[in-house]
């Protein structure tokens, strides 16, 4: 166990390296770590979803959408600045993501998963309804490139006398939201709160008999993770400087399961690995062949080995959700 | 009224392509209690394969026949090697397989035969025939026909032989079935198999509509999901009926509604969601009971 000063100085340590790597590395390269940090925000909620309370959901990036509008259109029919959108597109997808909640409560394990995916699958078409057009500017979708409201846009942003290119502004815009709201997640999940969660997650029952009133918990879980989604898929909106209603597709959100998978429970190493995987797999597949679905195809390897080879990691987590131990020796289920 | 009985025709051929799809995900989630998200993925790759034996010149129906069986053979394989392992875990462990299968054989149909939507001949031809003042295409009414074949063939299997048997007593009971010598881990991966020739049936028959591409069966298998939770996920009849009504309904409601006739695949999430809360159990299946 890791003294709390420890971590303390650890996680400022880590700041301050990170507050200094566009200096080192191209903007290409500092681009793609803003990619990573979007990425982390997003694993990060879906992780306390998941990992924390036991409920799947293949809807993450759904909810990024949401987030990703949410933005768009603040900036372009509304003219609000786009830091300024990330706490409004995390409140609206958080409150999507309440609103499902509650009726995911009656819904299990495998049902959840079904739910979630049907919404990652049927979002697209709610987008390019043409209804809609006035709100989401159908199928077309929303150009933000050289938008006044997206900051270093058209000139790069003056800070302190240096010249912040667009790619670097990325770069800190997401590294400083995931930071923010990693420590909003660690305060959340340590102690009472978090150990309510787990308790949830391990037996509903238990959690219950223990005071702990799991519906609120897991509707509670939802939320907050739409809300991560939310800030993650407005800042994706910002660095790929568009939205449209393929932005975010269900490959997005399936690809983000994967990142959750492989980043394990909660650590904050694991959904940096996580975001990694995420962000440079398709690039490192594309090495190996540049063939269009390899990077697919190892995905979804990685996910099978993960679930037959690691039953102790994510597995030895979820184990519990399923059915009471004893009863997994003698039957099959 | 001619029109609408021209809708009827069209949408219960739809159902009857969704009918194949749903009833492969009863088959699976009756014998092992897992949601299949890979049904769709399977379903495609195995069209992709009858589409390069047609590319080699086979004649239709060979390639048709040729296709179910290597999809037989696909899906035991399947359940052996990645199914199996996770038998004994919680459903949703081997949910997340089957998700990871979904996503790999998606990649694997891209990387093979690339992302070029291919054109798929149908069996039947799409001239129309003139029944009574209904007008409806060959196409139509023999997707209706090779549905209602499988169906009837699938049913007789497990009504009137000893290996049908033996899978629905494995399903039911593996313990006791054990007990009688029933192999119950092979009757699983047999039901797998299955699963995966209904699988191939419906991709076959809805490629020539949609075009060929690896994303194909996406949103067939959102309708599937949406249809055997409408029929009751346990229940097979229940995925048909389920499935018929709703290639039936979203037909009429695209055709007489104009504002909803883009919106056919959030209906199908509003019904999943819908039946889900109303009576999970669907309207011919038998509602869980559970023990804490």
């Amino acid at each position: 166990m890791i003294g709390l000063a420890l971590r303390i100085v650890l996680f400022l340590g880590a700041l301050a390296v990170a507050a200094f790597v566009p200096t080192w590395v191209d903007p290409f390269r500092a681009y793609e770590f803003g990619y990573v940090g979007i990425y982390f925000i997003a694993i990060l909620g879906l992780n306390i979803l998941t990992g924390y309370t036991g409920q799947i959901s293949l809807a993450q990036g759904a909810f990024m959408a949401i987030g990703g509008y949410t933005s768009a259109i603040l900036m372009v029919d509304h003219g609000v600045k786009d830091v300024w959108t990330l706490p409004v597109a995390g409140v609206v997808a958080g409150a999507g993501g309440l609103m499902f909640g509650i009726p995911a409560l009656r819904l299990r394990g495998p049902y959840l998963a079904l739910a979630t995916f049907a919404v990652a699958v049927a979002l697209p078409s709610v987008l390019r309804y043409d209804q809609l057009d006035g709100v989401t500017h159908g199928g077309a979708g929303i150009q933000l490139f050289g938008v006044p409201e997206l900051t270093a846009s058209i000139t790069p942003l003056e800070v302190f006398g240096h010249e912040l290119q667009f790619e670097e502004w990325i770069y800190y815009v997401s590294w400083t939201a995931a930071a923010v709201l990693f420590v909003v997640a660690w305060l959340l999940l340590r102690g009472r709160q978090g150990r309510a969660f787990r308790a949830v997650r391990d037996s509903e029952v238990a959690a219950a008999a223990s005071g702990v009133h799991p519906a609120s918990y897991k509707t509670l879980a939802f939320g907050i993770s739409a809300f991560y989604a939310g800030v993650a898929g407005d800042l994706y909106a910002l660095a790929t400087t568009f939205v449209n209603p393929e932005t975010y597709p269900v490959a997005l959100s399936l690809a983000l399961v994967v990142g959750v998978v492989a980043s394990g429970l909660g650590s904050l190493w694991g959904v940096l690995a996580g975001a990694f995987l995420v962000e440079y797999l398709p690039t490192i597949a594309g090495h190996v062949s540049k063939e269009p679905g390899v990077p697919s195809v190892v995905y979804g390897a990685i996910l099978i080995a993960l679930m037959l080879a690691l039953p102790g990691g994510f597995v030895g987590a979820l184990r519990l959700l399923g059915r009471p131990l004893t009863s997994r020796r003698f039957s099959r289920s | 009224m001619r029109d609408f009985f021209q809708h009827v025709v069209i949408g219960l051929s739809n159902g009857g392509i969704y009918a194949s799809l749903a009833l492969a995900l009863v088959l699976i989630y009756r014998a092992t209690r897992v949601i299949n998200f890979a049904q769709g993925e399977m379903a495609m790759f195995t069209t992709f394969i009858a589409w390069s034996l047609l590319d080699r010149g086979l004649p239709y129906w060979g390639a048709f026949f040729a296709t179910l069986a290597i999809a037989f053979g696909a899906g035991v394989a399947l359940e052996r090697i990645v199914i199996r392992p996770v038998e004994r875990a919680p459903a949703l462990i081997a949910v997340m397989v089957t998700i990871g299968l979904l996503i790999a054989l998606n990649g694997a149909a891209f990387w093979i035969w690339g992302g070029e939507p291919k054109s798929f001949p149908s069996a039947f031809s799409t001239r129309t025939v003139d029944v009574g003042g209904v007008v409806f295409s060959i196409q139509d009414a023999g997707t209706i026909g090779v549905t209602i074949g499988a169906v009837a063939l699938l049913w007789a299997f497990f009504r009137y032989t000893k290996l049908g048997l033996a899978l629905r007593a494995a399903a039911v009971n593996p313990e006791e079935s054990r007990l009688v010598g029933v192999r119950v881990g092979w009757m699983l991966a047999l039901g797998w198999g299955l699963a995966a020739v209904l699988g191939a049936v419906s991709g076959m028959l809805i490629a020539p509509a949609l075009f060929l591409d690896p994303n194909m069966m996406r949103p067939v298998l959102l309708y599937a999901f949406a249809a055997a939770v409408l029929g009751g996920l346990d229940s097979p009849v229940g995925a048909v009926v389920g499935a018929l009504v709703l290639g039936l309904g979203l037909e009429l409601l695209t055709a007489y509604v104009d504002a909803l006739a883009e919106l056919q695949l959030p209906i199908a999430f509003a019904i999943i969601l819908a039946v889900l809360l109303v009576r999970p159990a669907g309207l011919l299946g038998r509602p869980a009971v559970s023990r804490v």
